[in-house]
C-alpha cells in the first residue's frame, strides 16, 4: 500500500490488509485530525485498506490569522 | 460503519456526535448546522449582501459554497498577501472556485493597495507575522465591505478556531478579547457586522465537506506560520478531544450559552475615526495605520497620511 503524506509531501510503502485506524496508529496520528482519502472517497477508521491501495492522509488543521 | 440517518456505508465519523454519515447525509448535516447558526444568531437574511473573506483554504471556500448553495447573495473577497507561491496558488484557487460557480470575487493586493506585503511586514513590524497579517485582513475586509455597500462580512472560523482562540484568551485572561469572541459582532460606527457561520462545525467537518463537494482548496500550510501559538492551542485541544470527544464544543458552545454574558461589560471602548484613514479606532490612529507606518519606515501614521493617500 502506498501512503501519501503532506507538509512536506512524501510517500511511504506499508503493508495493507488492515484497518485505517491501524495505519494511523502506526504513524501516531489522531484519526480526528486527518482525512483519509482513497481516490475520490473518504475512509472511516473502520475501513480496510489493501496491499494495492493508494491512500492519502491529509491533515485538517490550519492556523495563523485565519481566514 | 453505517450512516446514522440512512444506514448506507458511512464516509465520515463525527465522534462528538457519536455519529457517522454517508456523503449525502453528511452534506445535509453540514448545511443544517450552518442554517442553524445563521438563524439562531440572526446573522443575515436572504436580501442581505454578504462579503465572504476567502483565503483559498478549506474553511472559507466551504463557507462560500454553503452560502451560495443556501441561496444567499454571497460575494468573495480575496486579499493577496504576497507570500510567494503560497499566495499566488491561494489566489488561483479562489479565482477558479468563483469562475466555476460564476460567483462574484473581489481581489485586493495588499502591496499594491497599501505598500507592503506580509513577509516584509513580518520583518519590519514589532507585531508577529500572524498578528500583522490578521490585522491587515480585518482592516481590508471591513473597509472594502463598507465602501462597496455590503451588509455583513462572513468569515470561515470553525469550532476548532474558536475553541483554540478562547483557550488562548482565557489562559491570559484577556477579558476584552473574550467579550468580543462571539459568532456575531454587531455593526458599530465604521465597523461592519461580522459573522462566523461555521462556528458549530469542527475542522474535520469543514475539510470533509470541502473534499466531498469537490472543492479544490490550498493544501499547503502558510510558510510563515511555524511556531504559531494558535496551532499549539489547537494541538492541545485535540489531545483533550482524543480522550474526551466533545470537549471543544463544550468549551466554546458552553461559553456562548453560559459565560459570554458575564464578559459583556468588558466590551465598551469608545471609538472615533482614525485621523489618517477614517476607520474606527480607540486612539488617534488605527492599529493598521500605525503598523503600516512602522513597516514603511515613516516617523508616524501622520507622515503616511501626507505622503500617500489612504
Amino acid at each position: 500500500m502506498r501512503v501519501k503524506l503532506r507538509n512536506p509531501d512524501r510517500e511511504v510503502e506499508l503493508a495493507g490488509g488492515r484497518k485505517v485506524r491501524d495505519v494511523l496508529l502506526e504513524f501516531g496520528i489522531d484519526p480526528d485530525t486527518v482525512l483519509v482519502i482513497r481516490g475520490r472517497e473518504l475512509l472511516t477508521r473502520e475501513e480496510r485498506v489493501g496491499d494495492d491501495d493508494r491512500i492519502e492522509i491529509r491533515a485538517v488543521i490550519s492556523g495563523g490569522s485565519s481566514p | 460503519m453505517r450512516c446514522r440517518r440512512c444506514r448506507a456505508p458511512a464516509v465520515v465519523e463525527i465522534r462528538r456526535h457519536n455519529a457517522a454519515f454517508c456523503t449525502d447525509c453528511f452534506v445535509q448535516h453540514v448545511r443544517e448546522q450552518v442554517k442553524r447558526a445563521i438563524a439562531t444568531h440572526d446573522m443575515f437574511g436572504p436580501e442581505d449582501r454578504v462579503l465572504v473573506a476567502v483565503s483559498g483554504g478549506k474553511d472559507s471556500l466551504a463557507l462560500w459554497d454553503l452560502l451560495l448553495g443556501l441561496g444567499y447573495r454571497a460575494s468573495g473577497l480575496h486579499l493577496g498577501l504576497g507570500i510567494g507561491g503560497y499566495s499566488s496558488h491561494s489566489g488561483k484557487l479562489a479565482r477558479a472556485f468563483a469562475d466555476e460557480r460564476e460567483a462574484d470575487l473581489i481581489e485586493v493586493d495588499l502591496a499594491g493597495e497599501h505598500g507592503f506585503d506580509i513577509p516584509t511586514a513580518g520583518r519590519r513590524s514589532s507585531r508577529s507575522t500572524c498578528s500583522v497579517c490578521g490585522l491587515s485582513k480585518r482592516y481590508v475586509f471591513n473597509r472594502v465591505a463598507l465602501e462597496r455597500g455590503f451588509d455583513v462580512v462572513a468569515t470561515g472560523h470553525n469550532l476548532d478556531d474558536e475553541a483554540a482562540t478562547l483557550l488562548g484568551n482565557t489562559l491570559r485572561w484577556q477579558t476584552e478579547y473574550i467579550a468580543r469572541q462571539f459568532p456575531v459582532l454587531t455593526a458599530e460606527e465604521g465597523l461592519m457586522k461580522k459573522v462566523k457561520p461555521l462556528f458549530r462545525l469542527s475542522e474535520l467537518e469543514t475539510a470533509a465537506y470541502a473534499f466531498l463537494r469537490g472543492i479544490d482548496y490550498v493544501l499547503e500550510e502558510c510558510p510563515l506560520v511555524a511556531g504559531n501559538t494558535q496551532i499549539r492551542y489547537k494541538e492541545a485541544m485535540n489531545r483533550l478531544e482524543a480522550t474526551s470527544p466533545g470537549t471543544k464544543a463544550q468549551f466554546f458552545l458552553g461559553y456562548l450559552e453560559r459565560a459570554a454574558p458575564l464578559f459583556e461589560a468588558q466590551d465598551r471602548a469608545e471609538l472615533s475615526p482614525c485621523e489618517r484613514c477614517g476607520q474606527p479606532t480607540t486612539g488617534r490612529f488605527c492599529a493598521f495605520c500605525r503598523a503600516r507606518a512602522q513597516i514603511l519606515g515613516w516617523a508616524s501614521p501622520a507622515e503616511v497620511c501626507e505622503a500617500v493617500s489612504p
